[in-house]
């Protein structure tokens, strides 16, 4: 459905733009309906920056994403109504997310004036507690309330509600469980989970693996804006395969486990001796200046896992450069 | 015995009167413990941080005494903390990023901060170097200034500054939880390390993270609403809890390895009681599943066995 072919980001950085940054390099993957995908990385890795390029907040520099068939990057005037329609973002802070002069239920006014204005009161009206029973959430405790007498977990699955009640198809959550406390966090989780059983794509990014691991279907790691390792989350989590996979993996605190023993316990490196398996599948890797546009970035290992180059330092990671 | 806390209440004044951010906390620290302090977001775990160094202005002190090593800490009076401040109980904040000076060189700030404690920088500075190294940073951070570093950086060096006398106790608030996971655990390492040097000689770890508390805490404290619910060894905090709501945090982290088609997780519905007026009674009984009558009195916070306290009727067996 969503689909990105080695999107790129190059931001202007410096006096007058006399720099480029380059944020985000070839990173290609696809979102399909009832699935997500968690986007995870650390600060700075650019995970972000895709979410934003999906939403359509800041150009595309190099590569393209399409949505059924459909070129993001080139919807231009009216028709980028019609594609929000389709595809909405969720993020970090429901603080500032909202107004706090008006009222948080605005935002379902300000859907219906733009998308549903010949739509009757009382239809809307329907409509509206149907999103919001969706996301768990009881009307009356939330309508005709300013933003700071809701909770931070009722703000964000306010703002769910409000992407449930357009002809959602990819929805970008962009750490929206990260302000959120122990006990409340989980619940919003749980509700993006059964999003996907309407058939909607999520992009989750996060920074958290274990919120990662617990809701995707698939998982694409981020280092420096390139990808490390992607595929089917249960082959990444369970046979992570690129050193800085493994290295978040081990960093990760959990509850039962010490980290020396998640140490000792993670497969022994790589398999078959120590060789970079993508050098090893791509072997004119690092001999040529630029990768062609048709040759991959990433090393396929196994059905459905694909993980890119090991030489972490060197200047063409992760792709056949 | 470290630190002993008994019965310490400290409010906040506001126009709309007290809020009981902290109300009657009664545990210790023993010598060479890491202890953890979790809960939700305004459950008073900050306050009571807080109260053990500095009062800001808005905090009231109401009553109890803090002890450490013996000698009665005069946490209401602003002047006669300062003895103990710095040399004696210590802070690492939870902004480290924007704890230091960013007008001066490291090194040039440290030299003005251990003067103004009337202490030569000269006699600490070998020993300062010797630290910078142990935390993994090189010597010439002491040359640079604080936007040069990155933010785990600039959190082990403000852990560096703020253990350099050797305090008694430590206080870190939230250290972690601005920082990415590799970066989080190597600082929650280094601080492990910190008392196996020697250098501080307790530790009290304020995060609403559980799974960097079971990494590195000997024992848990979990507060709710202002006050202590349940306070045990990690293992048994983790594993054999016996207060609702330490059991329906725990259960609810979600960690790697478990996955929603497999296992789905549940929170805890409702959220926490305001502090203006905290209800009487078990200030948790809105949310438990378990409430029933007797919850309408408020349950002491006692021991249920060997170094384990719990603040709930149901679980200290006088349910009937």
């Amino acid at each position: 459905m969503l689909s990105l072919n080695r999107v790129s980001k190059i931001y202007k950085v410096g006096t007058f733009g006399g720099k480029d940054l380059l944020a985000v390099r070839d990173v290609s993957f696809d979102i399909n309906p009832g699935e997500v995908v968690s986007l995870i990385g650390e600060s700075g890795s650019g995970k972000t920056t895709v979410g934003k390029m999906v939403l359509k907040l800041i150009s595309i520099s190099r590569g393209s994403i399409t949505l059924d068939g459909l070129d993001v990057g080139s919807i231009g005037g009216s028709d980028v109504k019609s594609y929000y329609q389709h595809v909405q973002g969720v993020f970090q802070d429901p603080f500032s997310s909202y107004n706090p002069i008006f009222k948080a239920d605005r935002v379902f006014g300000m859907i219906r004036s733009e998308y549903f204005a010949g739509v009757a009161r009382s239809e809307w009206t329907d409509k509206v507690e149907a999103a919001l029973r969706a996301v768990t959430l009881e009307p009356d405790q939330v309508l005709n309330k300013y933003p700071h007498q809701l909770s931070g977990g009722q703000l964000q699955r306010l703002l769910v509600a409000r992407a449930l009640l357009l002809e959602l198809k990819v929805l970008v959550a962009d750490e929206i469980i990260s302000m959120l406390d122990a006990s409340t966090r989980i619940d919003v989780l749980n509700l993006l989970a059964e999003l996907k059983g309407r058939g909607m794509g999520i992009l989750f990014i996060t920074h958290d693996l274990s919120l990662g691991n617990y809701i995707s279907e698939k998982t694409v790691i981020l280092r420096r804006g390139v990808v490390v390792e992607m595929g089917a989350t249960n082959k990444v989590f369970g046979n992570p395969t690129h050193p800085y996979t493994r290295m978040l993996i081990a960093s990760v605190p959990q509850l039962h486990k010490k980290w020396a023993q998640i140490e000792n316990e993670l497969p022994s490196a790589i398999a078959g001796g120590g060789g970079c398996l993508f050098h090893e599948a791509y072997p004119l890797a690092g001999r040529t200046p630029h990768s062609p546009a048709d040759e991959p970035t990433l090393a396929k290992i196994e059905e459905d896992h694909y993980v890119g180059c090991f030489d972490l330092e060197g200047e063409n990671v992760g792709r056949v450069a | 015995m470290s630190l002993q806390v008994s019965d310490l209440r400290v409010y906040y004044r506001t126009l709309a009167g007290d809020v009981k951010a902290l109300d009657g906390a009664t545990f210790s620290i023993a010598d060479k413990e890491i202890m953890g302090l979790a809960g939700e977001s305004g459950c008073g775990k900050s306050t009571l941080g807080n109260s053990l160094i500095r009062l800001d202005g808005r905090m009231k002190y109401v009553s109890g005494s803090v002890n450490l090593d013996g000698a009665e800490v005069p946490i209401w009076d602003k002047v006669g903390m300062i003895p103990f401040r710095f040399r004696e109980i210590s802070v690492v904040p939870q902004y480290a990023m924007s704890a230091m000076n960013p007008t001066r060189k490291i090194g040039q700030m440290i030299a003005e901060l251990v003067e103004s404690r009337g202490t030569e920088f000269r006699e600490i500075k070998g020993e300062l170097e010797r630290r910078i190294d142990l935390v993994g940073l090189g010597r010439d951070v002491l040359k640079r200034y604080p936007i040069e570093l990155s933010g785990g950086m600039k959190q082990r060096t403000v852990m560096v500054i703020s253990t350099l006398f050797d305090p008694s106790l430590l206080i870190a608030d939230e250290i972690t939880s601005a920082l990415d996971v590799s970066t989080q655990r190597a600082v929650a390492e280094t601080l492990v390390s910190f008392r196996d040097h020697g250098f501080v000689k307790s530790m009290l770890v304020i995060t609403h993270d559980v799974s960097i508390l079971y990494q590195i805490a000997d024992s848990i404290l979990i507060m709710y609403a202002g006050k202590l619910a349940e306070k045990a060894p990690t293992s048994t905090i983790i594993q054999q809890p016996r207060h609702p709501y330490t059991q329906m945090l725990v259960s609810s982290l979600p960690e790697v390895g478990v996955r929603y088609a497999d296992k789905k997780l549940a929170g805890i519905p409702g959220s926490p009681p305001s502090l203006l007026n905290p209800p009487t009674g078990c200030r948790f009984r809105a949310r438990c599943p378990l409430a029933f009558a007797r919850c309408i009195e408020e349950p002491p916070f006692v021991e249920v066995d060997t170094d384990h306290s719990v603040a709930c009727w149901k679980a200290t067996g006088t349910d009937a």
